[in-house]
């Protein structure tokens, strides 16, 4: 069976330990995790994990089971069709020589992104967006030259009915 | 009211109706020690963390109650691990109190701190570092409702010295609400009635009981089940009992050592009805050839156990009893036709599997270990609590001790933890003072908790422990023997003590045999004795367990001798 990728939109109890239990339960079983990311919710006892995983059907329906089986866990919705947004943001230190500083503000324009912050030789770039997005970005800025980079992980929510 | 952690710690524990702890004190427990001294909770004293872990996992099973240990910080909690590991993988219900350094030294690497929240997490069903004694009443409250409910298992709490000598104003937790965690009992019915129609339909039927119907008391249904549908029944290793091994439709033990009868079933039946089991790879050998022809309909409360490691056609979600009691209901609405005609083909082909290839063996002038098993099974008319070490010896009780009754057989199926089998007894024993309980024992097995003799002794408990003595770590000699060339590398333990003397020193009665017309009499006089007793029976030393199926091979191909 073919692995996919897959969003898993995960309620758990805010207290600590319980973000060890949850890759704890990955790393154990050989489940992989490709992002990450968790804060509060509007319910301060309550935070959000989403999570992106690779597996194929039935792992990840062992991976929703096993992650229901835990305590903390209060819900767990897996993000799947056009049902749901999805973000991700990245910072981008892109290497800028004189030569190149025009298009890379260029790019920026293209992709509505912000430059936040700006060095005699470099460019930090705020990009938001889908994976599409990031992707293109990012292979256009590569010839130029990326320094380093921090992206958030996906986060997404469901949509509401229209 | 004003009440310090050990003495809020104490009354919930009198209102969770525990009568029994299994513990080892140490420093940062002196106070909960203190106030337990002052109740009537009987406080059983181990001579080791690990043995208190299996006392109290061995009282659990024998009783249906929660299991209950005590033990320090630091060696004392990591002592505890492969304990609780060993109730995690079988699902036994137990708490695990340990003791912490307080906790601003927590994070400190404080003398004997261990962070044992940390260690025990992926073998507890869930555990607790408690930091406020405001919270102790309800996390212990918490902790009994998720050890007992849903799939059971062991919950550990770790008590800082400050939160169990913190004196704060006392008020009784409210109602216990965990709002991410309830289990489901209550199977869909939509799901039964297909599996009515599948049971209604099929030829050659089995049912496939695990630990889990002993877990939900549902060992009455299962049997109903078998008798009102005429389907032969086999058990996991974890389900001796549930249905009796004297019945007609009893097939024996599947798996890496089942019957012969039951393992050929698996091959040739088009419906598998699969009660509280996990089709752990034990029983199904390689996986994409187990069971080529069945559908199977497969009831747990986890949701996790199925769809793990085979298809299923029925999937349902809930409580084995509750399920059984409903398809049982189901299925006498139903007219299943005549069903002695219906079912005589199969059961015949089963009866003629069971006269070709019986479980057997040799009998020499030598002692058999499976004699001195059929001998113990006659004397005890099957009525023991038998609980096993890991190995050879475990095998050989599960196919020649017969179970009849559910709570009977306590073993370390999932984990395989050698030195379970006598501080499982010793639980046994307490929870069940007027029974007769057995450990039957291998030699290598027995010395990994042996100092837990001392225990038995100090309490005056009459547990018998059967050593099936081969001088060998038989079981993976026995691997050695069939796919290593016979190179018995590490296997050979001829240093043991002298276990005669060795019980005489715990104050124990020692016995021996060593020709099979001893093996009675040692068993008559051993089993009859008000004391504690080893009968030390030297058996052949390199028999083998037979049926086996090779690790990764077809469970139909199996090797008989
Ligand atoms: C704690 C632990 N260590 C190692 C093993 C691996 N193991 C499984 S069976 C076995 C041999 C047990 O020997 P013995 O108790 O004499 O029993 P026999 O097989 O000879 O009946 C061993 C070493 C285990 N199951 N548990
Ligand atoms: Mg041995």
């Amino acid at each position: 069976m073919t692995e996919q990728k897959h969003i898993l939109s995960i309620l758990v109890d805010n207290q600590p330990g319980v973000l060890s239990r949850i890759a704890g339960l990955f790393s154990g079983r050989g489940y992989n995790i490709e992002s990450l990311s968790v804060a509060e919710t509007m319910d301060p006892l309550v935070s959000r994990i989403t999570l992106v995983t690779m597996a194929d059907t039935p792992v990840v329906e062992q991976i929703v089971k096993q992650l229901h089986k835990l305590i903390n866990v209060i819900k767990v919705y897996e993000l799947t069709g056009a049902n749901y947004v999805q973000r991700e943001m990245a910072l981008i230190k892109v290497q800028a020589k004189p030569e190149h500083r025009a298009e890379i503000l260029r790019i920026v324009d293209i992709f509505r992104c912000k430059v936040v912050d700006v060095g005699q030789g470099h460019y930090t770039l705020e990009v938001t967006g889908d994976e599409g997005k990031m992707d293109a970005i990012l292979n256009l800025l590569k010839p130029i030259g990326i320094k380093e980079i921090a992206k958030t992980g996906i986060i997404a929510l469901f949509r509401e009915q229209k | 009211m004003k009440l310090t952690g050990a003495q809020i710690l104490m009354k919930v524990l009198k209102e969770e109706g525990v009568d029994t702890i299994f513990g080892f004190p140490g420093g940062v427990v002196i106070d909960i020690y203190d106030e337990l001294a002052k109740t009537d909770i009987r406080h059983i004293l181990v001579r080791h963390e690990q043995g208190a872990v299996h006392a109290a996992d061995g009282y659990a099973r024998a009783s249906g109650k929660v299991g209950v240990c005590l033990v320090t910080s630091g060696p004392g909690a990591t002592n505890t691990v492969t304990g609780i590991a060993c109730a995690y993988m079988d699902s036994i219900p137990m708490v695990i109190f340990t003791g912490q350094v307080p906790t601003q030294l927590i994070g400190n690497d404080a003398f004997q701190e261990v962070d044992i929240v940390g260690i025990t997490r992926p073998c507890t069903k869930h555990n607790y570092l408690v930091k406020r004694t405001e919270d102790l009443a309800r996390i212990v409250k918490e902790a009994f409702i998720i050890a007992a409910s849903g799939r059971p298992g062991p919950v550990l709490i770790d008590l800082p010295k400050d939160v169990s000598n913190t004196k704060i104003t006392y008020k009784a937790p409210k109602r216990i609400e965990m709002k991410s965690y309830n289990p489901t009992y209550k199977p869909n019915m939509k799901q039964l009635h297909r599996a009515v129609k599948l049971i209604k339909n099929s030829k050659k039927p089995i049912v496939f009981a695990g630990g889990g119907v002993v877990l939900s008391r549902g060992s009455k249904e299962l049997t109903e089940l078998a008798h009102k549908t005429r389907i032969p029944v086999t058990c996991s290793l974890m389900g001796l009992g549930v249905f009796p091994g004297t019945d007609p439709l009893w097939l024996g033990m599947i798996g890496m050592h089942g019957t012969y009868r039951a393992n050929m079933c698996s091959g040739e039946c088009d419906l598998i009805v699969a009660v509280g089991v996990r089709f752990d790879d034990r029983v199904t050998g390689k996986t994409d050839t187990f069971a080529p022809n069945a559908k199977v309909v497969h009831i747990d409360i986890d949701p996790t156990s199925i769809r793990k490691n085979i298809p299923v056609a029925v999937p349902v979600v809930g409580d084995c009893k509750i399920t059984l009691g409903l398809l049982n209901r189901l299925l006498d609405k139903e007219d299943l036709g005549d069903l002695k005609k219906k079912r005589k083909k199969w059961l015949d082909q089963i009866d003629q599997w069971k006269s070709t290839t019986p479980l057997a063996y040799k009998q020499k002038n030598i002692i058999k270990p499976q004699y001195v098993v059929e001998k113990l099974y006659e004397l005890t008319k099957g009525e023991a609590i038998i609980t096993t070490e890991v190995g050879q010896n475990q095998m050989w009780a599960a196919q020649y001790y017969h179970f009849k009754k559910p709570n009977h057989f306590i073993t370390s199926g999932g984990l395989g933890v050698m030195g379970f089998g006598l501080p499982a007894a010793i639980g046994a024993q307490i929870a069940c003072p007027k029974k007769l309980v057995v450990d039957i024992a291998g030699d290598g097995s027995i010395q990994m908790n042996i100092q837990e003799m001392a225990t038995a002794e100090q309490y005056g408990l009459p547990v018998k422990i059967v050593i099936l003595n081969n001088q060998y770590l038989g079981m993976v000699r026995q691997w050695q023997e069939l796919f290593y060339g016979k190179r018995y590398s590490g296997t050979v333990m001829e240093h043991a003590p002298d276990f005669v003397k060795l019980a005489e020193a715990y104050g124990a009665v020692g016995l021996r045999a060593t020709k099979p017309e001893e093996v009675e009499p040692v068993l008559i006089e051993g089993l009859s004795s008000s004391k504690t007793v080893i009968m030390d029976f030297a058996v052949e030393r390199e028999e083998c367990v037979y049926p086996m199926v090779p690790a990764g091979a077809p469970i139909t191909e199996m090797l008989l001798a």
